[in-house]
């Protein structure tokens, strides 16, 4: 979203979801320590995010404000390698701040543990699908649906004619790095919740992810984002058992990263623009 | 006419680029109801005069005044709320987004529904094609639709003038003189207009009053018609020797 509204992909993202999930380490253990963890879980949870979901989007919108606000305008490349040197500040102050090794979650309620439902699905995971797919609703609804999300669109494609509109873009621009910042904080806690730790470089592989699957999807179209982003997450668990262990590979489950980065090699080669990428004819007027 | 109070003006304006002086001492008057045209080959200073206007620029000496106000100072969304839009050159529409929501983005500023409605309706009476087209993208509209919801846009702000940015620029030979006729029918509808154009003669036929720049200094100033008569626009931009 970010990319399709500045025109370059925002490599510190990955560490504003980091921050997202330290914070909720920091807020979770206290309320653990309290007895609150285990006693109201929902309502725990709910608290830590909110936190964690404010400290995020108040990091994006200052990474906007100090590091990209200045360079609007400069060729793409520079603001690029600006987020690249964004997120090794940010890994940085993170070992600062909390030191380098991995800090854990307070251990989740039994019911999360347990397998649930019939395809014995761990309750973590169910929580974690069922959260994902109602913030894509909600974030579709916002770019869609909404006068905002009409001004960040109008913004992404044209956003000289979009302030002839008389849409204030630096403010639109700030609203799409708090809603990508709040959206980076959520997953930083289920990511939490889910596998129990996290450390200062716990960002980068997801960032990464992340960003493939903007690129498999078709960048700049949320659609194609969440599409690419399942498609890069089932060939990434099935890919390995079902094709590389028949061919004799050892140790296949180890290879899920490289199959998730051969899809993005693949797609790239292949279709440039991306599952649903569209590519505007320049020329199609009569 | 020049008993009313101009709409748009500018008085004595220099804008520089960096070291480029793009406009010299320019003064322009546009009064309610007119129709009148600014002309000049590339890199007269056209597009600089509109960019002044709207707030896109800032000029360095002389005052932008709307409505009569003092504009200098004010944002691009602030004239905009105030009365005054533009049709870009080369339509410029969000080609991503439906017909509609380009229409509604034309009403960005705007918080009164009814009237938003009420002139999109207007607009679907102007140009009956645009309603069929809602729920297009409008990429994928023709030329000449797409001038059409580049005006329909325009108009949803409510502008008393409008200023046009090289309408007939990137137009197939047909659809000019329809788009000259698009632009005759808002101009019959009540709106001021203030074109910006390099197809002089065009642009003369349907004008009252026109101004050419030259290098960023107004070297002629005068109607329509004794334009159209002049020696030295007839050489330099009708094509006669």
């Amino acid at each position: 979203m970010v990319y399709g509204v500045l025109g370059f992909i925002n490599f510190a993202h990955g560490e504003v979801f980091m921050m997202g999930a330290m914070t909720g380490m920091i807020t979770s253990n206290k309320l653990a320590d309290a007895g609150l963890w285990d006693s109201n879980f929902i309502g725990s949870l709910a608290l830590v995010m909110f936190g964690s979901i404010l400290v995020s989007m108040f990091l994006a919108v200052v990474m906007e404000r100090l590091a990209y606000r200045p360079l609007r305008g400069a060729p793409r490349l520079i603001p690029l390698i600006t987020s690249i040197g964004v997120s090794f500040f940010i890994q940085n102050m993170s070992i600062v701040l909390f030191g380098p090794a991995s800090k854990s979650y307070p251990r989740r309620p039994d019911w999360l543990r347990d397998k649930h439902t019939f395809l014995e699905i761990e309750g973590a995971r169910i929580m974690v699908i069922v959260a994902a797919a109602v913030s894509m609703i909600a974030l579709w609804y916002l770019v869609e649906r909404t006068k905002v999300g009409k001004a960040m669109r109008a913004v992404a494609e044209d956003s000289e004619i979009a302030a002839l509109m008389g849409i204030d873009v630096n403010k639109t621009i700030v609203k799409v790095f708090a809603v990508g910042g709040a959206f980076a904080g959520m997953a930083g806690i289920l990511w939490g919740v889910l596998f129990g730790s996290v450390i200062h470089n716990t960002g980068f592989l997801p960032g990464i992810k992340a960003f493939s699957a903007a690129v498999v999807g078709g960048i700049g179209n949320l659609g194609g984002a969440m599409v690419g982003g399942l498609f890069i997450g089932i060939a990434e668990s099935v890919g390995p058992l079902l094709v590389l262990e028949p061919l004799g590979v050892s140790g296949v489950s180890q290879l899920r990263d490289a199959v998730a980065f051969a899809m993005l090699i693949a797609v790239l080669l292949l279709r440039p623009s991306g599952i649903f990428g569209e590519r505007l004819r320049a020329e199609d007027r009569t | 006419m020049s008993a009313a109070t101009p709409l748009l003006e500018m008085r004595q304006v220099n804008t520089h680029y960096g070291a480029v002086h793009a406009l010299k001492d320019v003064n322009l008057a546009i009064y309610p109801g007119e129709m009148v045209c600014l002309l000049g080959g590339n890199a007269s200073g056209k597009s600089t005069t509109l960019k002044t206007l709207l707030g896109m620029v800032k000029p360095t000496t002389g005052q932008v005044v709307l409505d009569g106000e003092v504009v200098n100072d004010r944002s691009t969304a602030y004239r905009v709320e105030r009365g005054v839009t533009m049709v870009p050159e080369n339509r410029r529409l969000f080609q991503r987004l439906t017909v509609r929501e380009n229409l509604q983005l034309g009403a960005y500023l705007r918080n009164d529904n009814d009237g938003i409605a009420s002139d999109m309706e207007w607009v679907f009476e102007l140009f009956p094609r645009v309603k069929e087209r809602l729920s297009q993208k409008s990429g994928t509209l023709s030329g000449g639709e797409q001038q059409m919801v580049a005006i329909g846009r325009a108009l949803m702000s409510r502008p008393k003038v409008l200023l046009m940015d090289e309408p007939s620029m990137g137009l197939a030979p047909a659809l000019v003189k329809q788009n000259f006729d698009l632009i005759e029918q808002i101009h019959e509808a009540g709106l001021t207009i203030f074109m910006v154009e390099q197809n002089a003669n065009m642009a003369l036929s349907i004008a009252d009053r026109g101004w050419v720049l030259q290098t960023g200094r107004v070297v002629l100033d005068d109607t329509a018609e004794n334009l159209l008569q002049h020696p030295d626009l007839r050489a330099s931009y009708l094509g006669e020797a």
